[in-house]
């Protein structure tokens, strides 16, 4: 708090001088820095074609409306694969999440020095590369379909769930694992015994969270050629079908709506 | 004898399950045990295409080994500059516009009709997925950063202005009643009453977006948005695995510098 003297009277202020300059000054840096990135992307903008956008969206919106509703009996199996690549892609994910989760965290680890900075470094880079990218690799080496979807969403949920596993396993209370050491158990029958009812709910937690995530993502994972309802967007984009873009998108948006109401009751049930 | 040794012993200990409900547990173990077989009877996989495959998997596998960052140097440049600049200036834009939809989608703060209307776009901001946005985007503004500028921003709304409404809703009362006591205006209750209590938790969340910004920049140019996904796809495209894996390799080094960063400051804030 900083009081200033104005005519012989002291006024209230919220900072004092230097303070409110430094602070002046970071938002001119930080004005400045947006201008010149607002310049970059004004100049690669072709601007005839963003004050023609309310025309093209009306023309658009048009054409898309009424969704075509009979296109409906062609989205039934990319549905189910959707679904697939998500919940086997989570369970995939999980079981190889779950080893990886106990390398990293320090309480479990084998060894701190080697094992742990592998297990980090899974988590990492399974973590900073989008299931799009992972997608778009996977494609070119597996081959187009549901397989590549698959395998992209568990590569890249690895992180993820191990993340978060390992710090609730970091996080368990130490009493119960002496106790059941005590007893005279052997390190499986500790982790079994000690380790893994507590992180039970953590676990499916996490499990239900990221397949909530993983039917997001594999929507539309079919833009790269990987399956699911995706491809079928592709496709009414492609041949500019716009009644069917309307009608994929409305499903899409159904789905999300139906599996984060899922996520939330399950989690709900579990917490 | 036997028997009454048996008595004596009483039965062994057995680990409780997990669903107590032994009707629950059977329908979940067997319903799942028949979904997972259809799920899998459903997957066609094409081996022969798989294994044909695997060399190139190998191939790509190698390149990270020798990544190829000098040939197309200015491209990936270009997309990476392209990128930062997406994700900063869809962040600041984003929030700018999130602030007053978090303070309307407070509920202790705002009117009930103010309240739903900020509810619903926060709603619909965060149903609709990144990917898709920058599609009618692109197929409404053209190809290039504008497109992408716009899906961040979209998606930095509804982010932003969720976890701002309700850091709001949390605060504590005592100090906005303090400021209104002076007689203050409804401006003077935020910036005064409001805003110090939320803002160390409003740095926190800008930067974490600012990090989620650029991982989304890297694939809007996939679907023709600008940024370095673009680059990333023609790669891909043209199996230069070697130029692929230097981009995915620098993308890799931005986030987690950038996660690092948003750590630290975070901490700071705190």
């Amino acid at each position: 708090m900083a009081i200033s003297t104005i005519d012989g009277q002291k006024v209230w202020q919220r900072r004092d001088r230097n303070t409110q300059l430094k602070i002046w000054a970071l938002w001119m840096v930080g004005t400045a820095v947006f201008m010149w990135c607002w310049q970059q992307i004004s100049a690669a903008t072709t601007w005839p074609f963003f004050w023609d956008a309310p025309r093209i969206a009306a023309d658009i919106g048009g054409r898309a409306v009424p969704p075509r509703w009979s296109y409906m009996d062609k989205l039934w199996e990319p549905l189910w694969d959707t679904l697939n690549i998500a919940t086997l892609g989570t369970v995939m994910a999980l079981m190889m999440a779950v080893p990886v989760a106990f390398m990293a965290a320090r309480n479990t680890t084998p060894s701190a020095l080697f094992v742990r900075p592998v297990a980090l470094l899974i988590i990492v880079s399974s973590r900073s590369i989008n299931s799009l990218i992972w997608a778009l690799l996977l494609v070119k080496i597996l081959g187009p379909g549901v397989f590549a979807g698959l395998i992209a969403i568990s590569i890249r949920s690895i992180g993820f769930c191990a993340k978060l596993l390992y710090e609730a396993i970091e996080e368990i209370d130490e009493t119960q694992v002496e106790a059941i050491t005590a007893t005279g158990a052997s390190r499986w029958q500790v982790m079994a015994y000690g380790i893994l009812p507590q992180i039970m709910p953590a676990f499916a937690g996490i499990a239900v969270f990221r397949w909530d995530i993983n039917l997001r993502e594999s929507t539309v994972l079919g833009l790269v050629g990987a399956g699911g309802i995706g491809l079928q967007l592709k496709g009414s984009l492609d041949t500019l079908a716009w009644p069917q873009v309307s009608l994929i998108l409305l499903v899409i948006l159904l789905a999300v709506v139906v599996s984060e109401w899922v996520s939330a009751k399950v989690r709900g049930a579990i917490i | 004898m036997s028997a009454a040794l048996d008595e004596r012993l009483g039965k062994p200990w057995k680990k409780p399950p997990l669903i107590s409900s032994s009707g629950l547990r059977w329908a979940l173990l067997i319903g799942s045990v028949i979904y997972l077989i259809l799920a899998i009877y459903s997957i066609d996989v094409n081996w022969s295409r798989v294994y044909r495959g695997l060399d190139r998997g190998w191939q790509f596998v190698m390149a990270f080994a020798y990544p190829d960052f000098v040939s197309r140097a200015g491209e990936i440049k270009d997309g990476m500059i392209e990128s930062a600049v997406m994700a900063l200036a869809s962040t600041v834009v984003g929030i700018a516009v999130s602030i007053p939809i978090g303070l309307g989608a407070a509920r202790n703060i705002s009117i009930l009709p103010v309240y739903l209307v900020c509810r619903s776009i926060v709603a619909v901001s965060r149903a609709l997925n990144e990917i898709v946005v920058a599609i009618l985007l692109v197929a409404i503004f053209g190809f290039g950063p504008l497109a992408g500028f716009l899906t961040l921003s979209f998606a930095t709304i509804g982010f932003l202005s969720k976890l701002l409404a309700e850091e709001i809703e949390d605060m504590d009362k005592v100090q906005a009643e303090a400021v209104r006591a002076t007689g203050a205006s409804w401006l003077q209750r935020y910036v005064y009453g409001v805003h110090p209590q939320v803002v160390p938790r409003l740095i926190g969340l800008s930067i974490y977006r600012l990090d989620i910004n650029f991982r989304e920049s890297a694939v809007l140019g996939i679907v023709g948005a600008g940024g370095i996904g673009a680059t990333l796809n023609t790669a891909f495209d043209r199996y230069e695995f070697d130029t692929a894996a230097a981009i995915l390799l620098v993308i890799i080094v931005v986030v987690m510098g950038l996660e690092y960063l948003s750590g630290i400051i975070r901490a700071r804030v705190q």
